[in-house]
């Protein structure tokens, strides 16, 4: 499967024989477990488990969910009390399904940061990141579905300002909105549409996963120091790498167990905390809250999709060009998925030959001011557009886009990079001088 | 039973529209009480609970509803710890429920669920607790939740205990001045002063006293297997941790040969 030179599995029994001649299914479970794997990967790395084990958890959890839960815009939020006080084990399940939820997005954002600093979307990976890029997509797109199920207030109403971004599309926005909805407004057809696609996206993001895995175990892994696996000969490779069993299985289960361990304290002693208490009260499409806010994972993309109100320059210049066609609710619609089309493009965007931030002094500190910038921007998006918070936005929103389509293209020019090591065997020495031979 | 026709009959004429289904409650001061279910070892304290169900039954029942909570539940483990037979006794004594079987009204059952809300205007409190913020930020940084609770019960509490006595009048509805309401004034009038029931285990009942039964009542409503979850929580804390150390010593011992090649070879 991989370019990296390594043993395969051979058919010994007469039935293996006989079973890979006709399906060679063992080989690529072998291959796929014994890939080469560098052996610098350091613990940044353990989030593709945790991130698998997420989507495993939430499938399950979740078809048990849909055994109790009915949804109708007048029963769905007591199926929902009847899953929390009646079905046995059901209060868990729900709160590990909801709870399980933020933990995939907490090691999404972790997974995708550690790709951007250590380059890992530089060639060959392209193809990697971008259908990785395609299941953040599908699990923002899972995760706003699944949270209006439970037909709670925030529910509803989060449901209506998500779909009005459709709606501010020029032209077509209201018959688009209208077509997604079912409906003139968030009713009866929105809800049945929506628990058939939040039912359907888990498995369209295991099979993107699948594909996920299979680029980059084209390509091999990505490391700390970002120095390709030597291809040369099976010895040659075997100094860089080691096989992904038992070595990398065993690292990351005992990471994914620690993970866990803090997942079901949350759980067990605090399951609301990320939650929004108007979610208790159930949809009523004659009050609105005081604030609607999206979950925590959506905030930073919250936060810029309000940055840009009519007063500013950039708004007032595109509905100038556009005669007015791009008002301050597209263009805050445009900006939201272009701060994920830029991410998306970085392949291209970055221009530097050296692929780890690990050797590259100027990048370092650009990268870190990204990571408080998104916090920043996640800060700004729960809070209500008043004080400080517009400004900020405006200016996390800016140094967002600049990141990528200013900074990353004139940095891999202007910065001198580190030294690199050679091969991966140095990096790995220079960590555990005694693993020198 | 005068004094509750009473009260639902001034309920029912004075609640208004608007601040009864204000939904946030951002604003308001909220009391921080020290109840016996917080934390991660934090129980339920079934007597206080039956104080609180008192409460409940004699004083806000006759506006507000509890529907998504069955009467059976009362005689489940980590609540209020009736017996069945109790239970029973307790459906039949308060609540009369429609039977569309009979299509007429008969005495509650433990299969029951709790009745809804008598007055429209006042909302439903099987959530309540989880329904409602007490504390928040700073700045929306969620440090005093994390510390204190996500306060539904104590946002309760200060409601009942918050009104200063001050009333006006909009649009010929009352409103009752409230420190602990977002807006500062409420449609509901004061439900309760002190003394408003008498406790079977002789404890005071003092307004304060009630408030706090009555909000501890409505946490267990509105989450009532709140113990079940923390024994979970805890065997899945401890449970990981030994694999965690487990998996530890494995990967290390995985590892020592790889990480000290150099060395071993030389020996």
């Amino acid at each position: 499967m991989s370019g990296i030179p390594h043993d395969h599995y051979e058919p010994k029994t007469g039935f293996e024989k006989w079973l890979h001649e006709r399906l060679p299914i063992v080989a690529l479970a072998y291959d796929t477990l014994m890939i080469p794997t560098p052996k610098n990967l350091n613990w940044w790395w353990i989030w593709g488990i945790v991130l698998a084990f997420c989507l495993v958890m939430q499938i399950v959890t979740g078809v048990i969910l849909v055994m109790h839960y009915v949804p109708h815009v007048d029963l769905a939020f007591a199926s929902v009390e009847h899953i929390m006080r009646d079905v046995n084990g059901g209060h868990m399940l729900r709160y590990i399904h909801a709870n399980g939820a933020s933990l995939f997005f907490f090691a999404v954002y972790i997974h995708i940061f550690r790709g951007l600093f250590y380059g890992s979307y530089k060639a060959p990976r392209e193809v990697t990141w971008i259908i990785g890029m395609l299941i953040y997509l599908a699990m923002m797109a899972t995760g706003f579905l699944g949270y209006v199920l439970p037909w709670g207030q925030m529910s509803f109403w989060g449901a209506t300002v998500i779909t009005g971004l459709f709606g501010a599309i020029p032209f077509i926005g209201e018959s688009l909105q209208a077509w997604l909805l079912g409906g003139p407004a968030v009713d009866q057809a929105a809800l049945n549409r929506f628990f058939s696609l939040h039912y359907l996206l888990p498995f369209i993001i295991a099979a993107l996963v699948a594909v996920h895995i299979w680029a980059f175990h084209s390509t091999g892994n990505n490391n700390p120091a970002g120095v390709e696996v030597r291809r040369g000969s099976k010895a040659e490779a075997e100094k860089d790498t080691l096989p992904f069993w038992p070595y990398f299985v065993i690292k990351d289960l005992f990471a994914l167990a620690v993970i866990l361990l803090l997942f079901f304290a949350v759980v067990g002693f605090m399951p609301n905390f990320l939650g929004e208490p108007d979610n208790y009260i159930e949809a009523n499409p004659l009050a609105t809250p005081a604030h609607i806010v999206p979950e925590w994972y959506f905030l930073p993309f919250y936060a810029i999709l309000r940055a840009f109100t009519a007063d500013v320059w950039v708004v007032k210049a595109a509905s100038f060009l556009s005669g007015g066609i791009i008002d301050a609710k597209f263009f805050g619609v445009i900006a939201m998925f272009g701060a994920i089309i830029v991410m998306a493009l970085v392949p291209w965007l970055d221009t530097s030959r050296v692929r780890s931030g690990k050797y590259r002094p100027m990048f370092k500190w650009w990268f870190r001011l990204l990571i408080i910038d998104f916090i920043v921007l996640m800060w700004c998006g729960s809070q209500p557009p008043q004080g400080i918070a517009p400004t900020l936005s405006l200016i996390g929103a800016a140094y967002w886009f600049a990141y990528f389509l200013v900074i990353l293209p004139i940095l891999g020019v202007l910065e001198k990079p580190r030294a690199i090591p050679a091969t991966i065997e140095e990096d790995f020495v220079a960590h555990y001088p005694d693993a020198a031979e | 039973m005068l004094k509750k026709l009473a009260l639902s009959a001034a309920l029912v004429l004075t609640t208004g529209t608007t601040g009864g289904v204000a939904l946030a409650s951002e604003g308001g001061h909220t009391e921080d009480i020290a109840f016996s279910f917080e934390g991660p070892f934090g129980t339920y304290d079934p007597v206080q609970l039956q104080r609180g169900l008192k409460v409940y039954t004699e004083v806000c029942a006759s506006c507000h509803g509890l529907k998504y909570v069955p009467i059976r539940t009362l005689a489940d483990p980590g609540g209020p710890g009736y017996s069945e037979d109790e239970v029973r006794a307790y459906a039949k004594e308060n609540f009369e429920v429609f039977d569309p079987d009979l299509d007429d009204t008969r005495p509650a059952k433990p299969s029951d669920h709790f009745p809804p809300s008598n007055d429209p205007n006042a909302p439903d409190l099987s959530l309540m607790a989880k329904a409602r913020k007490g504390f928040e930020g700073p700045h929306g940084l969620l440090i005093n939740p994390l510390f204190k609770g996500i306060g539904g019960p104590e946002h309760i509490y200060s409601i009942l205990t918050g009104f200063t006595g001050e009333e006006k009048e909009v649009a010929g509805t009352t409103f009752y001045e409230n420190t602990a309401f977002s807006t500062g004034w409420i449609s509901m009038p004061p439900p309760l002063a002190g003394e408003d029931v008498e406790y079977d285990d002789g404890t005071p009942a003092t307004l304060e006293q009630e408030a706090e039964d009555v909000a501890a009542f409505l946490m267990w409503a509105a989450e009532p297997k709140m113990m079940a979850r923390k024994r979970a929580g805890f065997m899945a804390v401890l449970m990981l941790s030994l694999l965690s150390v487990l998996l530890y010593l494995t990967n290390k011992k995985l590892w020592y040969p790889i990480k000290h090649r150099g060395k071993q070879a030389n020996l």
